[in-house]
């Protein structure tokens, strides 16, 4: 019983990616991908960054807070950094949010380091292809039904007002 | 916004004499000279809202170590008036600098979800005896997370949880190590997320009924903190005991098979502020540093009730302020001519390693840290 509504669950699921994109690389292929018609599912968000360097542990987890399905981290190749040592530091943030992602029982699939140059158009299609696919498996993430995510309120909340 | 006044009196803010005494003594307000605890209080009581202060950047820079409460005349409770005024800013949608990008805290917001499965017990060495329920439960908090996290700073986070069961084995104690223990909350509390404490607070208090704890070993001061006094001021009286295991080790000294290993060593002792003046926890670190033959403790000049906090709490507002207050702190456990410097809290830890491996590169504040559990369980056979 509980492994159909699970499947059942799984056809339904689109899964919510966030993809953190460099501006010289990956983000310029994912536009290149768009020039080209290239297919890839419309399961990502993406947020342009800088640089890969600039995707601190921080931003990741936040959008696990937030509800994100997935995050993939796509840079540079390592010799193309336009910071010289951006990709490379992308890495070594990566490697800090693997541990905690790991100890907070993730699965691996929700998170991802890609290098993508910008005349790699077939290769960000493909990365997304295999990302929506991979996560559509794993299924939705423990965070999102219950986690409350760090938002701003709608209303200004009052304390209570007592003349002194 | 009007000032919460129940706040006011529960805190005896309406005693204060502006004396400035709290000025005087905070650790910030020596170098941040726009932070002054006096002038917060007279400025809040004077203008008859706390308008400005919620607004003020200020707000979340006290380190809450209650240095000033020790020496108020009047009582007056600072730090706790700090985190009612933070707990009303942050439903006003007001936050914190967060430090290191704001990981840790998303960290303690996701173990708010309670469908999450952690795999967070893998650190635990084979030869230590662990259960999975029972009733001496012993509640690791964060480490895991923090060695996965800082990296960057070559220090075994883990060591003080592993020594703390290897200590508790040798007293013949197999504590339980609840594979679904969250963060206790303590730092979001005290930044104001009162909603997400709570939260994991409910958590844990299930996860604990259900391992049926009578006794809960803490050995991080934060933590036996939130436990002893936060938790119970908003669910009650606790079904469990709460204790701190070094003050259990003190108290079962003569259990402990100590060895002397021949080696002589100086060691200075810092007093975490949770641990000191939160908890009046003094002795019971001393009294295990004295057990041991080989060490000899030497005291800084600001100790006990009267140390100096380590600069950064709850991973907020960390600025250069923070550094220069623990590069002073390190520069005194240096001058004692101490070997090493002993903590019972892994976070002051973290932090002073933080400093010693920043860009201020003097020799007067490179100084070994070692966790007070560690240098114990290296001394026992």
């Amino acid at each position: 019983m509980a492994k159909k509504t699970a499947k059942k669950k799984q056809a339904d699921f689109e899964p919510r990616i966030v993809v953190f994109a460099c501006n010289w690389c990956s983000y310029p292929a994912a536009d290149n991908a768009g020039l080209a018609r290239m297919q890839y599912p419309a399961n990502i968000r993406i947020i342009r960054v800088m640089c890969g360097g600039r995707v601190n542990p921080a931003f990741v987890l936040k959008a696990f807070e937030m509800g994100a399905d997935a995050v993939l981290v796509s840079t540079c190749h390592f010799q193309d950094c336009h910071y010289i040592f951006g990709a490379k530091r992308a890495a070594e943030n990566y490697e800090r949010l693997e541990n905690v992602v790991k100890l907070l029982g993730l699965e691996k699939e929700r998170i991802r380091l890609e290098w993508i140059s910008a005349a790699e158009a077939t290769k960000f299609a493909r990365v997304i292809r295999e990302m929506t696919e991979e996560v559509r498996k794993v299924g939705p993430s423990p965070i999102k039904p219950n986690g409350r995510p760090d938002m701003l309120p709608d209303k200004i909340g009052e304390p209570e007002k007592v003349h002194i | 916004m009007s000032i919460n006044v129940s706040a006011l009196r529960s805190t005896n803010v309406l005693h204060c004499l502006e004396c400035g005494k709290c000025t005087a003594v905070c650790p910030v307000s020596r170098y941040n000279h726009s932070f002054s605890p006096r002038r917060m209080i007279g400025r809040m009581l004077s203008s008859g809202n706390a308008d400005g202060l919620i607004d003020d950047t200020l707000l979340w820079t006290c380190l809450t170590c209650q240095l000033c409460n020790e020496r108020c005349p009047q009582d007056v409770d600072f730090s706790a008036m700090m985190r009612r005024i933070r707990i009303d800013a942050f439903s006003a949608g007001r936050r914190p600098a967060y430090s290191h990008g704001g990981a840790l805290q998303s960290t303690m917001r996701i173990m708010t979800a309670p469908d999450l499965k952690q795999d967070r017990l893998k650190w635990i060495p084979k030869d230590l005896k662990v259960r999975k329920s029972g009733e001496d439960v012993y509640f690791v908090g964060c480490l895991p997370y923090f060695d996965a996290f800082f990296t960057d700073i070559k220090m075994d986070m883990l060591a003080s949880a592993n020594s703390a069961i290897r200590l508790m084995n040798r007293l013949g104690i197999e504590p339980a190590v609840m594979p679904d223990e969250r963060c206790c909350g303590h730092d979001l509390l005290w930044m104001g997320d009162e909603e997400n404490f709570k939260r994991l607070a409910e958590h844990n208090l299930k996860i604990i009924a259900a391992a049926g704890a009578k006794r809960v070993f803490f050995s991080c001061p934060e933590g036996y903190r939130t436990f002893s006094l936060d938790i119970p001021e908003y669910f009650g009286t606790l079904d469990f005991e709460v204790v701190y295991f070094p003050t259990f080790l003190a108290e079962n000294l003569d259990r402990l098979p100590l060895k002397s290993n021949g080696k002589h060593q100086v060691v200075t002792y810092h007093d975490a502020c949770r641990l000191g003046r939160h908890m009046n926890e003094y002795d019971s670190p001393r009294a295990l540093l004295n057990a041991i033959d080989g060490v000899e403790l030497r005291e800084m000049v600001r100790h006990g009730a009267g140390a100096t906090c380590c600069g950064t709490s709850a991973w907020c507002s960390c600025d250069m302020y923070s550094k220069q207050i623990q590069s002073e702190r390190l520069r005194d456990a240096k001058s004692t001519g101490a070997d090493v410097l002993v903590t019972s809290c892994v976070k002051c830890s973290v932090h002073f390693a933080c400093t010693q491996n920043g860009p201020e590169e003097q020799d007067d504040i490179r100084i070994p840290i070692k966790d007070l559990l560690t240098i114990i369980a290296e001394e026992v056979e």
